[in-house]
């Protein structure tokens, strides 16, 4: 299967997302759209996978440590040939596979269910550690939120990978300002991350998350001996969709009929 | 029993090249033999135990088998969370080492009492909780968790225990070890209290009760066809345990027998209660405090039975 372009990808993964969670009434919109380009990117033009040999023990490592962007996750899983778009409405049915927060159990292409805040850094430690060395290297992705960072287990993982100059691990901080009461500067500021990062021994870029050129030089390397790097993508929470767009009741609404189909309007996409 | 462990890890680490020990920074003088001959898959990830077990599981997922080694406490409570869900939801090939079980470090104060371990641990989904009596059963464990992929707890005790076998009994996953015969009562103990288990035996043979005692290193999974059967042949079962009353032996015991119908044996109970005594206390004022000792057990026992 040839790889779609990451801009239609992004697109296909916030149609997919808004229809998902209007069916489940299900909350987290905001979070997956603030992601949406970055997932994007890593399956359109990143990473080393075959959706169709989802555990070729040579592929690259993607774990999505905010758990709660399960429906864009499973979405760019979907969209990429993982595994069928039908799928996707079983997303948080009762008694189905594809539970509200990531599960790796049935969703082929997922590495690890995550959920609880804090779990993949330490995880994608692990993976790396395992990996490196490798050939061909393997490298491991982790998909962290900014409120995630305030997290201590996130901080022991920092320091751990710049110890062990993980240089095949990349972090990805999904920094659209925002979590659960408020937003970040105001509940527990991070600035300067990108200069906490190198002090821990990464390196660190900071990029507009949805900028695809962008994205994607930030996101390719070698995974060779350099440090790990941690890529700070700043983003909107609620991206795509303009009614929806740095508001923080979208990490827990789901659209209403109506606004589904305003959403699907300003996406571009037929009812 | 640590060293017995550990030297049952090295001997597997020969032969699996996937095989790592993973450390907390701690270990001194027990981990040394294993980091000197395998420096590449021997990791200090520093006081760090949350890490510690997120890098364990990414490992295991990525074909390593691993081995994780702290204090009973930090081990576990520490990093609870990350064995619940990165561990045992992913049924990872990590083994869980918490050395310092029971009051083995008892006058290092309350942080170091390691007696809530097993209730919590066996709480969770998916793993083994394995607490061996002494240096051969703790060999014994190690060759066969380690010859397993699934997540399994050990606790261990420290250094010096006293040898309850002398030589190798059987040996089974999941099954209890009889240790003694009798037909009075049975003593069910897991961990250090089997040695206080079979001298509460000798005590109370010398008065003239038959009291059998078994070795009980798996909590989980539970010998329940054992117990079943013990059930109808015993008037009396004690379980015995250096850990807190609830989730543990006891409970495990209780819950099996309370599904038995017709006449049951009487339980008798010995943990340690909810009201604690002092911070600092050494295992064998603990074992005494709280009647897990021979005396206590013997005690327990002639409290029940009419010693004439």
């Amino acid at each position: 299967m040839p790889r779609a372009d990451s801009t239609e990808l992004a697109r296909r993964i916030r149609v997919q997302v808004l229809r998902m969670t209007h069916r489940a009434r299900a909350s987290h919109v905001g979070s997956c759209l603030s992601c949406s380009d970055i997932l994007a990117v890593l399956y359109a033009a990143v990473l080393h996978v075959e959706p169709k040999n989802p555990k070729n023990p040579d592929r690259d490592r993607v774990i999505v440590s905010k758990g709660h962007a399960a429906a864009a996750v499973y979405a760019a899983l979907a969209e990429s040939g993982f595994f069928p778009t039908n799928r996707l409405e079983n997303f948080a049915v009762d008694g189905e596979a594809f539970a509200g927060h990531v599960t790796h159990h049935d969703v082929p292409g997922v590495e690890v269910s995550t959920g609880s805040l804090g779990h993949g850094l330490a995880l994608g430690c692990g993976m790396a550690l395992a990996l490196r060395g490798g050939e061909p290297v393997s490298r491991t992705y982790v998909l962290v939120s900014d409120g995630e960072l305030n997290e201590g287990s996130t901080w022991e993982s920092v320091l751990f990978a710049g110890h062990q100059n993980l240089g095949n691990l990349c972090a990805i901080v999904d920094f659209n300002g925002f979590q659960s009461l408020g937003r970040v500067s105001e509940v527990i500021g991070l600035k300067p991350l990108a200069e906490k990062f190198k002090s821990f021994g990464w390196t660190a870029v900071e990029v507009d998350g949805h900028d695809h050129q962008a994205l994607k030089r930030c996101l390719a390397f070698d995974g060779g001996t350099s440090p790990p790097r941690a890529v700070i993508a700043h983003t909107v929470k609620g991206k795509g969709v303009t009614f929806m767009e740095d508001k923080l009741e979208w990490h827990y609404r789901s659209p209403n009929d109506a606004e589904l189909h305003a959403a699907l309007r300003d996406l571009g996409e037929g009812e | 029993m640590r060293s017995a462990f550990i030297e049952a890890v090295c001997r597997a680490a020969r032969k699996n090249p996937q095989l790592w020990l993973l450390t907390a920074d701690l270990g001194y003088s027990v981990l040394e033999s294993f980091a000197k001959s395998f420096p590449d898959r021997f990791v200090n990830v520093g006081v760090a135990e949350q890490n510690m077990i997120g890098v364990a599981a990414g490992l295991a997922l990525s074909g390593k088998k691993v081995v994780t080694y702290s204090i009973v406490n930090f081990a576990t409570m520490r990093c609870l969370e990350q064995i619940r869900n990165d561990v045992c939801h992913h049924s990872a090939d990590v083994k869980i080492v918490g050395v310092g079980g029971g009051y083995a470090y008892g006058t290092q104060g309350h942080t170091h009492h390691g007696i809530e371990d097993l209730s919590v641990m066996g709480a969770l989904p998916n793993i083994d909780v394995v607490a061996p009596a002494d240096p051969i059963e703790s060999r014994l464990v190690a060759d066969l968790v380690l010859g397993t992929n699934r997540p399994a707890y050990v606790r261990l005790g420290k250094a010096g225990e006293p040898a309850v076998h002398h030589k190798d009994p059987p040996f089974q996953h999941g099954r209890v070890i009889r240790l003694l015969e009798g037909s009075d009562a049975l003593i069910i103990a897991t961990g250090g209290l089997v040695e206080e288990a079979a001298n509460a035996s000798g005590e109370l043979e010398r008065r003239g009760l038959s009291v059998a005692v078994w070795s009980c290193p798996w909590l989980r999974p539970f010998d329940d066809g054992a117990l079943r059967d013990a059930a109808r042949s015993f008037p009396v079962i004690v379980t015995a345990e250096e850990a807190v009353e609830t989730g543990g032996l006891g409970a495990i015991v209780a819950r099996v027998i309370a599904g038995l119908g017709g006449e049951r044996p009487r339980h008798v109970l010995a943990a340690v209660p909810a009201t604690r005594g002092p911070s600092a206390i050494s295992q064998a004022s603990a074992r005494a405090l709280y009647r897990l000792d021979a005396k206590g057990l013997a005690e327990r026992i002639s409290e029940v039975i009419d010693v004439s």
